[in-house]
């Protein structure tokens, strides 16, 4: 047998896809951390079924997870995959339309019983394995589960045990392909099933296995070899978009001395960010599960008025209970960071999907003129950097803030070059003071920011009271007169638009300072509105993207930005919020471009946007 | 943020008078309360910066601005929920919730119950009217059953809520009733509430002038209390009467009043605050259809436990996690276990 070839590659996008419980997201994530340690830039699509034990071996139980790597920049997890690797017939049918034509198909052989045909609703006589429909594809089959059961025979495990080993050998073959190293996989096990030595060796002997099918079988398949991407020069870590937003929040206590009190109801796509914080006991962080949505709220604004910065955490069908309370912190002015890591709405509508339809939520959706300020990640590692700025700007300008996440880059991953202590942004606040004289305390006394003081529970001499009903200004007293009310109301915006002072201009990601158009976009669509604009500037388009990060206020510059090109386009994973928002500000002639099916634009599809609006 | 024990400068009464006029109407219950909290908070020996009071919305919720210390008025029936935040990040504050029938029992039921059974170490005063007064006059989860309001011109088809039944449930460590029109006994509840370490619920007992006149009027009238009340104590025999003439003895689960000319006093019912089973009867003296026996309505500390607080457990927690991983350090938070190195 001839040593298969080795060919170069600069991007491959692999998509894993199997049962919820055949371990696709375990095996998709160590493809991925392998890739980042090797050096390559990547993103990822980890895509699950809503249901938790959706019934075995249908596609509404398929799980799913994309991995684009490559030696170049990479903007997007891919559209179409050139590699699916599928355990059984429902994930085929789920997800050969998104494999390329030629592309490579890896089949487990015993996911395609008559059983499993009937689960995902084939016809037993049109069994695509046999009747010539993968054509089109390089079909590699191969009977995972038989190899494992072989490669385990010895070793006094039962049945169900060996099986749950079967990932293993699909990476371990996938990892052949690639020419990549085990090892990182193996610690990762080894540190997985520390009081499992059994299982640890079962996996690590059926990932040999894997690797060894590549080699000894005479699978007539080139292998591929991916070198490091261009990035610039430093440490990296790969990092998702949850695991960041706890990192920023941590971050942010830690930098500030101020302790922070994460109080959050589990919701999917936000409940990582519970998880992670609650394993950080040790740093400045103190989590609590409350009984409801709203519960969570208002526990974290009595921490704020206790001195702590309260954080809450939820996606849009809890965001829209805690609004109520949203509205009383910005009539308390109190510091509070709300994050809402968004997902297909409304109502309960696809949680598990993607969407970026909370934007108007985020800055309008309370009872009375209600004004928050709201930024947006957009990317995994960008989650860090703006819940960290969310909490700046809370503690700074004692206000509620959003901080803007979503499904799609929650779950996301990429490399990251994470910052050090020293590089963060201090950010300031300070206690008011005590007071030995017993003299009326004024809690609305404001700074040149328009911000009070934060007079806490426990400092002589500054008893006070607060509340949601309106006040006076200074005094804080509750006061229904007519003038005050339109001062207030008036005065809370101003608090708000004063950030803009504070906060960065708005930049150009890329392409000309003025020209034929500019794709603005916000929060997860950067990666795709990224990857299109280079495709188009190389084609000598004339196009721009400036990505926008601070939502309210927006940068003092966007106007003049925006009348610099002939037209504007907005696209956005909602049906046209932004959009909105920035024809009415500006009155400019912005155009959306929507998707609404719960998934990320395609690079394809944005690039098409492109060159239609500069025709 | 430190605690000044027995160092702090004393305050009176007068100094708890905040410059806001009360807005109560006038011979409402409320004005009873907030004179025997003004009363009390001085002997508590707490330092008058560490007092917070946190309410929800209703005619009581007011209460905080006629306090002069720390308050927060905060949204319907989440007082509780702001309550446990507060308490969960500075266990030293002397945390007291204000909250009515409404407000905490509809509207914020849910956080009522939560923060009984996580037993956050705060003082909750639960004023019951058994009406909606801010909203002038619906029936509220207390109102009788029958009972003609606005929202009731034939009468309320809801089964009421007995509150204290309700968090016996919900596993409080501290149940007790007074009422509005007895000063000296809701200054001792309020103080023993007070002492309690946990959550402490007491209900109020109080008389909406307004929009629900005299709904207590057997209990706090001179002509009917004597026999339609039971002050109990611990240790002490369940005896009532104009001259304690009658007892209450337990035949079985059943409670029985009897005239202690014919019944030996060691033989009556001995309150025992820390009696779970002798509670769930005690809470339900007035509600049972069944045994209907006309029994008095009792006042006093019905239950007492000793259970950990959440915010002690929470410190507790925290302390461990410290000494098992030492001061959290940031950058090695940052770096995680896998880094590579581009040159
Ligand atoms: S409406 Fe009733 S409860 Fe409210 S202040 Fe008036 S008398 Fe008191």
């Amino acid at each position: 047998m001839s040593a298969p070839l080795i060919e170069q590659k600069k991007t491959v996008t692999i998509r894993f896809a199997g049962d919820s419980g055949d371990g696709i997201q375990l095996t998709g994530t160590q493809f991925t951390n392998t890739a980042a340690s090797l050096g390559n830039d990547l993103s990822t699509f980890p895509n699950f079924p809503a249901e938790i034990r959706a019934p075995q071996g249908t596609q509404a139980g398929v799980s799913g997870f994309q991995i684009k790597f490559g030696s170049v920049e990479i903007f997007t997890p891919g559209d179409e995959c050139e590699v699916l690797v599928v355990m059984n017939a429902a994930a085929l049918k789920a997800n050969i339309k998104e494999l390329k034509p030629n592309g490579i198909l890896i089949v487990n052989t015993d996911g395609f019983n008559a059983r499993d045909l009937e689960l995902a609703k084939i016809d037993k006589d049109s069994n695509p394995l046999t009747n010539g429909s993968l054509d089109g594809f390089k079909l590699y089959q191969i009977d995972v589960t038989k190899l494992t059961r072989t490669a385990l025979e010895n070793s006094g495990l039962g049945k169900k045990e060996i099986d749950m080993c079967k990932n293993m050998f699909v990476l371990g073959y996938v990892y052949w392909i690639y020419n990549r190293p085990l090892a990182l996989t193996i610690s990762a096990l080894q540190e997985q099933f520390k009081k499992k030595p059994a299982i640890f060796e079962a996996n690590v002997k059926v990932l040999k296995a894997g690797y060894a099918y590549g080699d000894t079988t005479e699978t007539p398949m080139t292998r591929y070899e991916i070198a490091k991407a261009n990035m610039p020069s430093g440490v990296y870590r790969n990092i998702n978009g949850n695991p960041a937003t706890a990192l920023g929040l941590v971050a942010a206590a830690e930098v500030s001395k101020l302790p922070m009190f994460f109080a959050t109801y589990p919701i999917t796509p936000a409940s990582d960010i519970l998880h992670d914080l609650s394993k950080h006991k040790n740093f400045n962080v103190k989590t609590f599960q409350a009984e409801d949505e709203i519960a969570a709220i208002c526990a974290a604004i009595g921490a704020s008025f206790g001195g702590s910065l309260g954080v809450t955490s939820s996606s849009g069908p809890g965001i829209a209970l805690k609004a109520e309370a949203i509205g009383l912190a910005t009539m308390l002015e109190l510091p509070l960071v709300i994050i809402n890591v968004q997902r297909g709405g409304p109502s309960t509508g696809l949680p598990t999907k993607t969407e970026q339809a909370d934007l108007m939520q985020a800055i309008y959706g309370r009872n009375g003129e209600c004004p928050v300020p709201v930024v947006a990640a957009c990317s995994p590692s960008d989650c860090f950097t703006m819940v960290y700025e969310a909490c700046r700007i809370a503690v700074e300008h004692m206000t509620p803030v959003f901080f803007m996440s979503d499904g799609y880059i929650a779950n996301g991953a990429e490399p990251w070059k994470f910052p050090q202590t020293k590089d963060l942004k201090p950010i300031e606040y300070r206690y008011a003071e005590a007071k030995e004289a017993r003299e009326k305390y004024l809690p609305y006394v404001r700074n040149n920011k328009l911000a009070r003081a934060w007079a806490i529970p426990g400092t002589k001499g500054l008893e006070h009271r607060i509340g949601g009903l309106e006040k006076e200004n200074l005094t804080g007293d509750i006061s229904y007169d007519p003038d005050n009310h339109q001062f207030m109301v008036k005065l809370r915006q101003e608090r708000v638009d004063a950030i803009a002072d504070f906060i960065p201009l708005q930049t150009i990601d890329q392409g000309n300072p003025e020209g034929d158009v500019l794709v603005i976009g916000w929060g997860s669509t950067y990666g795709s509105i990224r990857g299109a604009v280079t495709e188009t500037l190389a084609e000598g388009i004339n196009v721009a993207h400036a990505h926008i990060k601070y939502l309210n206020p927006l940068p003092k510059n966007l106007g003049d930005i925006l009348k610099r090109y002939k037209k504007v386009i907005v696209p956005e994973i909602n049906n046209g919020q932004l959009v909105r928002i920035l024809r009415d500000k500006y009155l400019v002639d912005a155009k959306g471009i929507n998707k609404i099916k719960g998934t990320a634009f395609t690079t394809q599809e944005l690039v098409n946007a492109i060159k239609e609006a500069s025709n | 943020m430190e605690l000044t024990l027995n160092t702090h400068e004393a305050f009176t009464a007068k100094d708890l008078v905040t410059s806001q006029d009360v807005r109560w109407c006038p011979g409402c219950g409320d004005y009873s309360i907030l004179k025997q909290v003004q009363t009390v908070l001085p002997e508590l020996n707490i330092p008058r910066e560490n007092i917070v009071f946190i309410s929800g919305i209703g005619c009581s919720s007011r209460f905080p601005y006629y306090m002069e210390t720390y308050g927060m008025h905060s949204i319907h029936g989440r007082a509780t929920a702001v309550a446990s935040g507060l308490k969960a990040t500075r266990p030293e504050l002397s945390v007291w919730i204000i909250t009515g029938d409404g407000d905490s029992l509809s509207i914020g039921g849910n956080h009522f119950i939560h923060l009984l059974r996580r037993n956050f170490d705060v003082n909750i005063l639960l004023f019951n009217n058994q009406i909606y007064g801010l909203t002038k006059g619906q029936y509220s989860p207390t109102s009788e059953i029958g009972k003609i309001t606005k929202s009731t011109p034939m009468g309320t088809i809801d089964h009421p809520f007995n509150p204290l039944a309700l968090c016996l449930g919900a596993d409080a460590t501290f149940i007790a009733r007074c009422m509005d029109r007895d000063p000296v006994h809701m200054r001792e509840i309020l103080k023993r509430g007070n002492a309690h370490k946990g959550t402490s619920l007491i209900e109020i007992y109080q008389n909406c002038n307004v929009f629900n006149d005299g709904a207590f009027e057997l209990f706090t009238e001179k002509a009917t209390k004597k026999l339609e009340t039971i002050f109990v104590e611990h240790g002490k025999p369940l005896v009532f009467g104009k001259d304690s003439e009658f007892g209450i003895v337990l035949n079985g689960d059943t409670p029985c009043v009897v005239n202690l000319a014919e019944v030996n006093t060691n033989d009556l019912w001995i309150h025992d605050e820390t009696n779970r089973n002798k509670a769930n009867i005690l809470v339900r003296f007035f509600d049972d259809e069944v045994n209907q026996t006309n029994l008095p309505r009792p006042f006093g500390v019905f239950y007492t436990q000793n259970r950990p607080c959440y915010e002690d457990q929470l410190t507790i927690q925290h302390a461990q996690a410290l000494e098992l991983k030492g001061t959290g350090n940031l950058d090695e938070l940052l770096r995680g276990k896998n880094t590579w190195t581009i040159e």
